[in-house]
């Protein structure tokens, strides 16, 4: 009898994990990384056969062998940051902002058309406009599918994915207007010789303000979505559209406002590498920066904190991989397989802490 | 006369790499993946095809052209079909979040194509020294006799075999999904992959097949990029990229129809093109007018969700994991 009632029990059962300690979620992730990073070094050794070790030391001293690089490095990842803390609020809300690269480049025009058309204007009245202008721009650029979002439904990812093009084309046209030499296709550097509209060195160095600015954009925006009313409203859409209308949300106002921010902090992304890191403008201005923040902001859970590490993570891979590259007669693609690789074992890592793999026990 | 035959032949190769991209990844959307690892996924097909094509012709004393197509398509699809692999598992069944780990996939993809080219370029001696001559003149190979057939030869015959393997898959892809007992079953799990587990359909099994198919089918795009459009080149540029992301928009704009994605393919082509031939544009002036079909495409976007039809709809699960323990 009891035979045939017996249920074959299959060989393993995935079930949710109702809650995980802090530490041991991070011991997973940490276990992620390092798989990662055997992966990624057997690859390098497959293909160069080059001792990954010897590789990932070269790593270190390109990203922080010297002051300069540091501050190189530094550099960068503010700009990441500043990208990822944009598209927090957008994320949290589940609106797939895909256009943070778009968002980047017209804050980037914005910032080039002052520098270039207004460099009469003393100069905390043109960093004023030119924060200002790239605030708008970014802000436009946000808005316009929060818009289209809130009052019909039209798909958010495909759409800001589009406007990206657009802001594209529209640098490239800007480009073309503003060249420099003419015949170049390139803008040059933008007041070469006066320094208008640059950044000013704080303490002897160039990139000091630009991390003073996203820092305080981190912490507000940590403090925004966490003890606001409009973080609070954000999250509640963000968990189920129809709770935050039961609870009396205007969930159309949130979309467009927080995408009104979401793109106006992407185009403060721009401001920051027009005039303060390549005072030039051009298509790769953004850099893909507007994609990899994407999955900065979403492995960081919106945290702003947690960005920090993220984003140093990776340009500290891009910055090491640059290295590895004119170290050994290789070209720096190599960077992005390994940015790659480590990606998609942090993204793999999320199930096991959301999950719980349990295996077949042996019949009592 | 010329020019404008020379626009339309233009707009169908460039329209081509898009539709071979949009196919697949129609196929893929059916399924509710939303992969935006298409670029990449373009990348690797193209990369892997060259490789193999270089490699086969450096090896061999006299390369045919019939083997060199037959292999460069074959390692293609399996390339693209692996970076498939590799998302399916990610998203399937680690339940990964699908738009960033096809974003991830589209990194990826661009990295492992540009390092190896790179490298081959490197072996070859410099940019635009690679040779593939055999494999590429294999894949420029009009069809005999009728590309001579004066205007019409030109503007329908005058092109390398893949240009019409694109639509014969685009319009099997078509068929299969609409009037085949696997593609209803198919559509069922992109629409509601919980019903259609009830109903006894392999949920996991659907996903991943469509996922590594349509990856496969995407990739073709761009093998067809490398050995067509930069006859058998490789340059660090990012252009395939550009046009992986146009893929994705045909697929909004053929509201997921790949019947549909064959003539808009060819019309993004025109669009894309047409600056060249329109008289007296400035070269700034050209810029906004690349614009064209992305500004077309966020039109069709809005349209689709203005009139809100029904049988225009992306699939109601698109871009969401399923899990049977989650309902």
């Amino acid at each position: 009898m009891s035979s045939t009632h017996e249920h074959k029990e299959p060989m393993i059962r995935i079930s949710k994990r109702t809650g995980i300690s802090k530490p041991k979620a991070w011991g997973i992730r940490a276990i992620a990384l390092v798989l990662a990073l055997i992966v990624a070094g057997l690859v390098i050794f497959a293909i160069v056969k080059l001792s990954p070790l010897k590789v990932y030391a070269t790593m270190f001293k390109g990203a922080l062998g010297s002051p300069r690089r540091v501050w190189a490095t530094i550099r960068d990842t503010m700009m990441m940051l500043c990208i990822a803390i944009g598209l927090a609020p957008a994320f949290k809300m589940r609106f797939w902002n895909i256009g943070a690269e778009g968002q980047v480049l017209v804050g980037g025009i914005a910032t080039a058309f002052c520098m270039i058309n207004f460099p009469t204007l003393p100069a905390p009245v043109l960093f004023l406009v030119m924060i200002l202008a790239s605030i708008i721009a970014g802000g436009i650029w946000g808005l316009i599918p929060g818009i289209f979002k809130a009052k019909w439904n039209t798909n958010e990812t495909l759409f800001t994915l589009m406007m990206n093009y657009v802001a594209i084309q529209l640098t490239s046209y800007s480009v073309a207007k503003w060249e420099s030499p003419p015949g170049s296709n390139s803008v040059g550097v933008i007041n070469q010789n006066t320094n208008i509209g640059w950044f000013p060195s704080i303490l002897g160095n160039d990139y000091v303000l630009n991390v003073i600015i996203v820092m305080a954009l981190a912490v507000g925006m940590y403090i925004y979505l966490k003890y606001s009313k409009q973080g609070y409203e954000i999250s509640v859409v963000g968990s189920s559209e129809n709770t935050a209308r039961y609870a009396g949300i205007n969930v159309k106002k949130v979309y467009i406002r927080t995408m009104a921010l979401s793109g106006a902090i992407c185009g403060i992304a721009g401001f920051l590498t027009v005039s303060g890191a390549s005072h030039t403008i051009s298509t790769a201005t953004a850099g893909g920066r507007g994609f990899t923040a994407i999955i900065v902001a979403w492995l960081a859970k919106f945290n702003t904190f947690v960005m920090i590490l993220i984003s140093f993570l990776l340009i500290f891979l891009e910055k090491g991989a640059v290295e590895i590259a004119s170290q050994y007669n290789l070209n720096e693609y190599a960077s992005s397989i390994i940015t790659g690789i480590i990606l998609f074992f942090i993204l793999g890592s999320e199930f096991f802490i959301n999950y719980k793999v349990n295996f077949r026990h042996g019949r009592h | 006369m010329t020019q404008i035959i020379s626009l339309f032949q233009a707009a169908i190769v460039f329209g081509t790499v898009i539709l071979f991209g949009a196919t697949g990844e129609i196929l893929t959307e059916k399924s509710g993946n939303l992969n935006l690892g298409v670029p990449g996924i373009m990348y690797l097909g193209g990369i892997a095809g060259l490789v193999s094509a270089f490699f086969y012709e450096a090896n061999t004393a006299n390369p045919s052209a019939i083997v060199a197509v037959l292999l460069a398509t074959l390692c293609a699809f399996l390339a693209s079909a692996l970076g498939g692999l590799i998302y399916s598992f990610l998203t399937i069944s680690l339940r990964a979040n699908q738009n960033v780990t096809g974003l991830t996939l589209t990194i990826f993809g661009g990295g492992v194509a540009n390092f190896f080219g790179g490298s081959l370029n490197k072996l070859a001696g410099g940019v635009g020294q690679i040779s593939v001559a055999v494999t590429s003149g294999g894949f420029r190979t009009k069809l005999p006799g009728l590309s001579h057939l004066g205007t019409v030869g030109e503007l329908f015959f005058s092109y390398g075999f893949m240009v019409y393997l694109a639509i014969v898959i685009a319009i099997v892809t078509q068929y299969f999904l609409t009037k085949s007992r696997s593609g209803l079953n198919l559509r069922a799990v992109g629409e509601n992959p919980g019903t259609a587990d009830a109903a006894g359909i392999n949920v996991t099994r659907n996903k991943y097949l469509a996922t590594c198919i349509g990856a496969g089918i995407s990739g073709l795009g761009g093998l067809y990029y490398v050995m067509d459009y930069t006859k058998g080149t490789w340059a660090n540029d990012g252009g395939i990229e550009g046009l992986g992301w146009l893929a994705v928009a045909l697929v909004i704009f053929a509201t997921w129809k790949s019947v549909n994605a064959i003539w808009g393919s060819y019309l993004f082509g025109l669009l894309s093109w047409m600056y060249f031939y329109v008289p007296g544009l400035t070269r700034s002036s050209q810029e906004i007018f690349k614009m064209l079909p992305y500004l077309v495409t966020i039109a069709v976007l809005i349209i689709i969700s203005l009139r809100n039809r029904k049988e225009n709809q992306p699939p109601a699960s698109l871009g969401l994991a399923y899990f049977r323990e989650e309902r």
